[in-house]
């Protein structure tokens, strides 16, 4: 019988022992590679919504037109609410790479705050825009509206959630220097989120849309 | 596809010394406020009235350097592997070309 | 059930129950991480399924026999050819791929397990909870009745009342995260688990061909997963995407569709490629020929199936530029595929062929797939296509790829794979028959169709009036059908007698075909933990060249038997990821969260309680566990049973000499 001798590595690829990477074969950790790839794939999905809201948004039958109901003003408000999110998210990375626990707790909450301050715009926006006459079935436009800006906000719920996790996490002193990958992960999805909405309040909000 | 290093020693080593020379958090702040300034004067030209041909290819370089802002300093893909940008670009080109043919094959061009 | 609820004190971390321990049993498939088992996991599943999709097969070919068909009526048969479709896509032939994929990938990069062993097991439980999802519909609802690509706004509520398009949309949701996951998985096990000296370009064909297979999934899943969703927000909460009425334009569900559905085609296929790229070589004794033009030509055609899916519009009015380019893109994509047919039939040139049963069913590729390539090229043709769309000319090319190409390939898979997962051969003669039954009765059925289509049959439609000279070769192909049928009998029964023999035969040997790719390295059965240690690549077919050298006149000459360059299985310090309750549970929840979203919202309430206590359940347990099974012996070798958790952590330590670098 020949020695034993251990493979190279373990499959254990979600512990914290080949999270930096140590021993794949890229060099790169799993955990970081997978999120990427999955970033990759929600490009089509969100790609397939705009798409779809595109074709739509001048089929607003009897309804409001786009360009008649978007608030601006507003939602550039919002938009900068959750841009200035992705710099407390990355802060927040950074103080606990540096150790400093206090410090990334805060910036974690501050990320949370702001990303559920901008949902609140969007409930906010949302009613008001029922109220004006703009129902999830007034017209493909509205029901393609409805939906993307939806799911871009079920994302950023779920990024909140994921946001609580950690400070729960911090708070039971379990999230240290050695697990800030699980931070930047956290990070990298909500920054993904981030530029989602770059796009859209871009697309869909500033360039001129059509009005009845 | 075929991106994966071939070389796993030197490529652990690379990634392993670009993981600690991460940017400081003033070099964050700077990014933050060059994109507040770029989305105020994205917003600001929807209190300018300039013609389509010139808003439009204007708003949407705006857009882009933003876009890819973020995703190079936030997103760390300007010291990360090169493998991470593959990926990520791979999804948005292939979703960019099929969408805009997609697109095109409903004449949204023509009428937008 | 009852130890699940003890808590386990260390760290004090909130949530975490005792890991299962058991290595035996119903619980241990209920639990197990190991891609071996859950990829015999698939494997069953996916047989179960296709025994469903084969009965409503018949179905068909009954009510088609004769002019008039009185055995389904209208109604029953559109549910019938729908829930066929759809069954043997995404609940046959996907999972078959994924069982080959999830048993070989790892072997094959001489890896001990997937990247994510308990995401692993997730995509598995998940998938079988959309198969049971979907195939609910046949017992609670009504089964979706709008064919498998469901066209908006026939799917919609004012011409597909009822439920069931909704759990034809839950359904494939549900499949679809299934697939997503597993597609991240392997990508991330790929990049990251090759033995070392296996470069992208030491892996075997089949792993490649995997590999694209995972990327066309990661892209192409949430395309009809926007699909689903717009259909389902049409269909339930009043939204206007599909609906023309208010200004909606049906052509967009056409796109959405064919966007994911021509990757998808490739997404069945290659699998297969990948098999028979494996077979071919090893039974013509000859190394494959033009490796690197296969696996570009493998990667070609994923990247090219991107621009063909109006090639499925032709004749919905998409415009006269856009019919001539994706025209011509579909004409372009058959210049790879022929280079893979080429490279075959070169691989076999010159060889010394054996026709075992694998090679049997791989030759069957090459021949069948050709035929509907070769069809498919006709109807890249838009003005040939106007003629054939919607008729048993479609029919009969799909087949062809399908039948032909992907799944014969599989039944190539289960015969060459079989003594590396069971331990054992199937029989040879048996399967022979297996083989010449189904061929014959496949070209039998599918054959004529070509011909019953030209002739203007069309398809999706329950019954034919006689007089249009349809009568013959329909009742020629419902006899076929039967004989298939018959066929897959005949591999049941292999299967059975193939054990039953197994019990009292000699082993089969490590090496039973002379075969040339890494997973031959660990002993038959795979053990538990696959390699007692690293394979060295240093080159491609590397089984086979450790095995074979050359003399001093260039002559192939053997160097080593199997048994010399075999590994023994015989490692016991491999430390294993612990099996876990979690991927089950959460899957269990998402059936519950469907039928809350088409019947009242209160079933999300335990689907949204499942899930979400399995994702901090999850999150909260070590992914390891100190006290987990080691590897020892293959999992052939079922009734061992477990000594009590602390005894168990005692031997473990002693046979442990090197701890596992976990926390
Ligand atoms: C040489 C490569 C191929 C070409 C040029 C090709 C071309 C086509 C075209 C033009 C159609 C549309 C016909 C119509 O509806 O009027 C079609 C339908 C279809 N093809 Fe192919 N095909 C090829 C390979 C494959 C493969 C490999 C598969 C699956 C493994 C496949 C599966 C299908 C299916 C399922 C349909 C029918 C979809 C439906 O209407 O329900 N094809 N093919
Ligand atoms: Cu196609």
């Amino acid at each position: 019988m020949r020695p034993p001798r251990p493979l190279r590595r373990p499959p254990l690829a979600d512990t914290a022992a080949v999270s930096h990477g140590h021993g794949t074969g890229t060099g790169l950790s799993d955990n970081k590679l997978l999120m990427w790839v999955f970033l990759g794939s929600e490009c089509l999905l969100f790609g397939g919504l705009i798409s779809t809201y595109l074709i739509y948004r001048s089929r607003f039958g009897d309804g409001p037109a786009p360009g008649d109901i978007f608030d601006i003003p507003f939602t550039s408000v919002s938009s900068f609410v959750l841009l200035m999110s992705s710099l407390t998210m990355v802060l927040a990375l950074s103080a606990l790479q540096r150790g400093d626990i206090r410090n990334n707790r805060i910036w974690l909450l501050t990320t949370a705050l702001l990303g559920s301050l901008f949902i609140g715009g969007q409930v906010y926006e949302f009613t008001t825009f029922v109220r004006e006459g703009l129902g999830y079935s007034t017209s493909p436009f509205s029901s393609a509206f409805f939906t993307l800006t939806g799911f871009h906000g079920v994302h950023v719920s779920l990024g909140i959630l994921m946001l609580m996790s950690l400070l729960i996490s911090s708070l039971r002193g379990t999230l240290t220097t050695e697990r800030s990958e699980t931070v930047e992960i956290v990070g990298l999805y909500w920054h993904f989120v981030d530029v989602v909405w770059i796009f859209i309040f871009t697309v869909i909000y500033l360039v001129p849309s059509p009005t009845s | 596809m075929s991106t994966a290093t071939e070389s796993p020693v030197e490529s652990h080593e690379a990634a392993h010394e670009e993981g600690h020379d991460h940017p400081s958090d003033r070099r964050y702040i700077q990014v933050a406020v060059i994109l507040a300034i770029v989305t105020a004067l994205e917003v600001g030209t929807y209190f300018v009235h300039m013609p389509g041909e010139v808003l439009i290819p204007m708003l949407m370089a705006m857009m882009i350097y933003k876009f890819f802002y973020v995703a190079a300093w936030f997103m760390h893909l300007r010291f990360d592997s090169p493998l991470f940008t593959k990926f990520f670009v791979s999804g948005l080109v292939l979703a960019t070309i099929v969408y805009g043919i997609t697109l095109t094959v409903f004449e949204f061009w023509h009428k937008g | 059930m009852s130890d699940v609820t003890e808590l386990e004190t260390p760290g004090g971390s909130i949530g975490v129950y005792t890991r299962p321990k058991a290595n035996t049993g119903w619980r241990d498939w209920i639990t197990t991480v190991d891609h071996k088992k859950i990829g015999i996991l698939y494997g069953a599943t996916a047989m179960f399924f296709f025994a469903i999709g084969g009965l409503e097969a018949l179905l068909i070919r009954l009510q088609l026999a004769t002019p008039d068909g009185t055995v389904l009526g209208a109604d029953t048969y559109n549910r019938v050819f729908t829930m066929h479709g759809v069954t043997m896509v995404f609940l046959v032939i996907m999972p078959l791929a994924a069982a080959f994929a999830n048993y070989l990938l790892p072997l094959q990069i001489g890896a001990r397990d997937v990247a994510f062993p308990r995401m692993n097991a997730l995509s598995f439980w998940i998938f079988l909870a959309g198969g049971l999802f979907l195939n609910m519909a046949w017992i609670v609802g009504d089964a979706p009745d709008g064919g498998w690509f469901a066209y908006a706004p026939n799917t919609g509520m004012i011409f597909s009342p009822g439920k069931g398009m909704d759990y034809y949309a839950i359904g494939l949701q549900i499949t679809g995260i299934a697939s997503l996951i597993s597609a991240m998985n392997l990508i991330v096990t790929v990049l990251n688990m090759r033995a070392p000296g296996m470069t992208l370009f030491k892996m075997p064909v089949f792993t490649w061909m995997i590999l694209v297979v995972q990327f066309l999934l990661l892209f192409a899943v949430p395309v009809i997963t926007v699909a689903l969703f717009l259909l389902l927000f049409d269909r339930n909460f009043g939204a206007n995407f599909f609906n023309p009425e208010m200004g909606a334009d049906p052509l967009l569900w056409q796109h959405l569709f064919w966007i994911f559905g021509h990757p998808e085609v490739y997404i069945l296929i290659l699998p297969s490629f990948g098999i028979i790229s494996e077979v071919i070589p090893t039974f013509s004794r000859k190394p494959l020929f033009g490796y690197p033009f296969m696996v570009f030509s493998g990667i070609a055609i994923g990247f090219m199936g991107w621009g063909v899916w109006a090639h499925h519009m032709f004749v919905s009015g998409i415009g006269p530029i856009s019919v001539a380019a994706f025209s011509v893109s579909t004409m372009f994509i058959a210049v790879p595929t022929g280079v893979k047919i080429l490279n075959w039939l070169a691989t076999m040139w010159g060889g010394r062929i054996r026709f075992n049963t694998p090679m049997l069913f791989a030759s069957g590729v090459v021949s069948m797939f050709t035929i509907g390539g070769l069809s498919g090229v006709t109807h890249s043709l838009a003005p040939a296509d106007t003629q054939q769309t919607d008729t048993y000319y479609i029919v009969a090319h799909f087949h062809y790829v399908i039948f032909g190409g992907a799944l014969l390939g599989i039944f190539a898979g289960f015969y060459f794979w079989w003594p590396k997962v069971f331990g054992h051969l199937l029989d040879e003669k048996w399967g022979k028959w297996n083989f010449w039954l189904m061929i014959v009765g496949f070209n039998m059925t599918f054959g004529p169709m070509h011909i019953l289509g030209l002739q203007g049959m069309s398809r999706r439609i329950d019954s034919y009036s006689p007089g249009f000279g349809f009568e013959f070769w329909n009742m020629f192909a419902s006899i076929g059908a039967f004989i298939i049928a018959v066929g897959v009998v005949v591999f049941m029964v292999n299967v059975v007698i193939s054990a039953r023999r197994a019990r009292t035969a000699p082993p089969v040997g490590l090496d039973p075909w002379d075969a040339r790719s890494p997973e031959w390295f660990s002993p038959n059965p795979t053990p538990a933990h696959n390699f007692d240690e690293d394979i060295q690549i240093n080159s491609l077919d590397e089984f086979w060249h450790r095995k074979y050298g050359e003399d001093e006149d260039g002559r192939v000459v053997r160097v080593a038997t199997a048994e010399e360059v075999c590994q023994d299985g015989s490692a016991t310090d491999t430390h294993l990821p612990s099996p876990s309750y979690w991927p089950v549970v959460l899957a269990a929840g998402l059936p519950f969260v469907g039928f809350g979203l088409m019947y009242t919202l209160w079933f999300c309430v335990p689907g949204g309680a499942l899930v979400l206590m399995a994702i901090y359940g999850w999150i909260f347990e070590p992914v390891d566990d100190p006290d987990g099974p080691h590897g020892h012996g293959g999992h052939g070798d079922e009734p061992t049973e477990d000594p009590p958790s602390e005894e168990r952590a005692d031997d473990a330590s002693a046979e442990t000499t090197e701890e596992a670098p976990v926390g």
